[in-house]
């Protein structure tokens, strides 16, 4: 069972990770205190509103900033440094893919030099018929005809297309662990598809471990094992999927769930308790003070103020465990 | 289990196609405009006269220590379409050898501006919020903070005036404008994922400066530059004007224009024709910079 045993050792593990940004205002918690573990082989959603500092976790972890405080561990080894810092063989392992496909890839280099260019970097090949051999291989991994795309600027590619070739390069360097950000939330719905599947299939042709930040509950529902819930750069709800969406425990998570819009009365009665949604997501340089949520909870009271933890959850507002 | 991919061929695989296909894109964007048709006109006739003055000119020896009192102060006709100066020289020799002397110093200006102030603004802008983007800003604030034509004055004044000083001074005065423009580009191309992902792939920032950043920045460096002939032109004209840049006899438009000043308006073509010619090139590369821009503006899109 020592085989069992070993691969239940996570991929990677965020303890107390914290990064504040400081402005000209004050500070901004963007990740307060936050841990969790990603298993090989799994898709871990990370789930939240704009500003609740999910793309932050995102970022911290392939390295682009140092965190404020907090560990990062990839295979045990510590990576709680920004990117330069980190071993070149752990740097290879962790990829991203940016949420703005148009951004992620310069206007004025053709596919080929995109794609190629980690491979110059990191399997040292530098002859241009290997180069193109290979930068070939990964475009067929990502649907894309090499015959027809080696040679394409990003301006003659469509949405799914360009995210297809940011995919492409983020397997270039045969990692083990990608952060999705958001891949698809600038895409049409019929591509959005396209892309997950393509995903699911290097994921299991690779056992590739994904971090998925969505704002997309539905996508999460279907592409993740276990999600956490953040707000406010706290987590609010961990657990696997199935149980989060059947069984949501925190309010803040009903709420979204209740929010999700749905066309039939029988699905209406699917939903875990209703709870409409009201007000914002507050602001993090100025965080309300104890849970979090309690300006937007509609079960809050006095307690909800002065405690950091839901008085609804049994096992806390921090919980590093899966509840159920 | 699939066939060797060198032996496929690939979409558009040559460059030289690719780069003929893009030339091809840009005039198309740039002769929809007949204003831009005729800055490149211009700017090609100006280049023209500028290379072959010696062989176009009728009487190229106007353009030297020459003197002819019998033809002197002759009002333009066939024989000297410009008329004929104090000395008896040819005018329209005189302006075409003046083109010569303009364009080289916007050449030698601009190349030696041009490169520094770029360098320096893709440096600032990549190191944003650094000790080394103030130092390079603020020393490029300086320099734009005095009025260019009086750092410009200042300078020749106080060293012997002549043509070399005169573009030592407006070079000093021109390089920081490039720096401002490459800077403000860089310092947002360089928040864009594609320099992120380089940098998490840990790409050599000289790569990622000069390969991945410049390429992007190249329209309006493009424009710019285009349009900056036509100003250092002005600027080196007026130095001449007042008697700080090339010096008589060099036959400079802007000397041509202030010798032939004392003479208006009797002999109003002395000094009339050099200003046309002035105008008449910085014209041309206005026209030829704002078509340079279309392109730029329609291909980003």
């Amino acid at each position: 069972m020592a085989q069992v045993a070993s691969s239940k050792e996570p991929i990677l593990k965020v303890v107390h990770l914290k990064k504040y940004f400081k402005v000209s205002l004050g500070v901004v918690r963007a990740v307060d205190d936050i841990s969790f573990e990603i298993m090989p082989g799994e898709t871990f959603g990370l789930i939240g509103e704009s500003g609740s500092g999910k793309s932050t976790t995102g970022h911290v972890i392939v390295g682009m900033y140092a965190p404020t405080s907090g560990k990062i561990y990839y295979k045990g080894i510590d990576i709680s440094v920004p990117a330069p810092k980190r071993p070149r063989q752990v740097r290879k392992e962790i990829q991203i893919v940016f949420q703005d496909p148009a951004s992620s890839l310069n206007p004025s280099k053709t596919v080929f030099d995109i794609v190629a260019l980690p491979i110059k970097l990191y399997k040292g090949i530098k002859k241009r018929e290997e180069l193109e051999d290979e930068v070939a291989r990964l475009l067929e991994l990502v649907e894309l005809p090499p015959e027809y795309y080696m040679y394409r600027y990003p301006r003659e590619l469509g949405g799914g297309e360009k995210q297809a070739v940011a995919i492409a390069r983020a397997l270039a360097t045969e990692p083990s662990f990608i952060v999705l950000d958001e891949p698809t939330s600038a895409l049409d719905v019929s591509i959005q598809a396209k892309i997950i599947n393509t995903l699911i299939n290097l994921q299991r042709k690779f056992n590739l471990s994904y971090l998925f930040i969505t704002h997309d509950l539905g996508l999460a529902r279907n592409f993740t094992t276990r999600l956490a819930i953040m707000y406010l750069g706290k987590i609010v709800e961990i657990g696997p999927t199935e149980r989060v969406f059947k069984n949501p425990l925190h309010p803040y998570t009903q709420m979204l769930l209740s929010a999700i819009p749905v066309l039939t009365e029988e699905e209406e009665k699917l939903k875990p308790r209703g709870i409409a949604s009201r007000g914002e997501i507050g602001s993090p340089m100025n965080p309300p003070p104890g849970c979090r949520f309690n300006p937007r909870c509609p079960f809050a009271n006095e307690a909800c103020r002065k405690i950091l933890a839901c008085i609804f959850l049994s096992c806390g507002l921090q919980c590093r465990k899966p509840c159920i | 289990m699939t066939e060797p991919h060198s032996q496929r061929v690939y979409l558009r695989r040559r460059r030289l196609s690719r780069r003929y296909e893009s030339l091809k894109r840009a005039w198309y964007y740039f002769k929809k405009s007949p204003l831009s048709l005729i800055g490149l006109g211009i700017v090609s006739l100006t280049i023209f006269i500028a290379l072959f003055a010696p062989y176009i000119a009728p009487h190229p020896e106007s353009a030297g220590l020459y003197m002819n009192f019998e033809e002197a102060y002759q009002p333009p006709s066939w024989k000297h379409p410009f008329g004929t100066d104090a000395y008896g020289r040819d005018v329209f020799s005189r302006v075409l050898f003046g083109f010569r002397y303009s364009m080289m110093l916007a050449a030698v200006v601009l190349s030696l501006a041009a490169p520094p102030g770029i360098i320096l603004g893709l440096i600032a802008g990549y190191y944003r919020g650094t000790w080394i983007d103030m130092l390079i800003m603020r020393i490029a604030d300086i320099f734009i903070a005095v009025p260019p034509l009086v750092l410009a004055l200042a300078i020749c004044s106080v060293l012997t005036p002549n043509i070399f000083n005169a573009m030592m001074a407006v070079t000093l005065m021109w390089w920081p404008w490039y720096t401002r423009l490459v800077y403000n580009m860089v310092s947002s191309i360089r928040n864009e994922y594609y320099v992120i992902a380089l940098e998490l792939l840990g790409a050599k920032k000289s790569y990622i400066m000069f390969r991945e950043i410049l390429p992007n920045c190249l329209g309006p460096i493009l424009t710019k530059l285009t349009l900056d002939v036509g100003w250092v032109i002005l600027i080196g004209a007026a130095l001449s004007f007042v008697g700080l840049g090339a010096q008589p006899p060099t036959p400079d438009l802007g000397t041509m224009v202030a010798e032939g000043g004392q003479y208006l308006p009797t002999y109003w073509w002395i000094s009339v024709f050099p200003a046309l010619a002035i105008a008449f090139i910085i014209l041309g590369f206005n026209l030829l910079g704002d078509g340079i821009r279309d392109i730029f503006a329609a291909t980003e899109r």
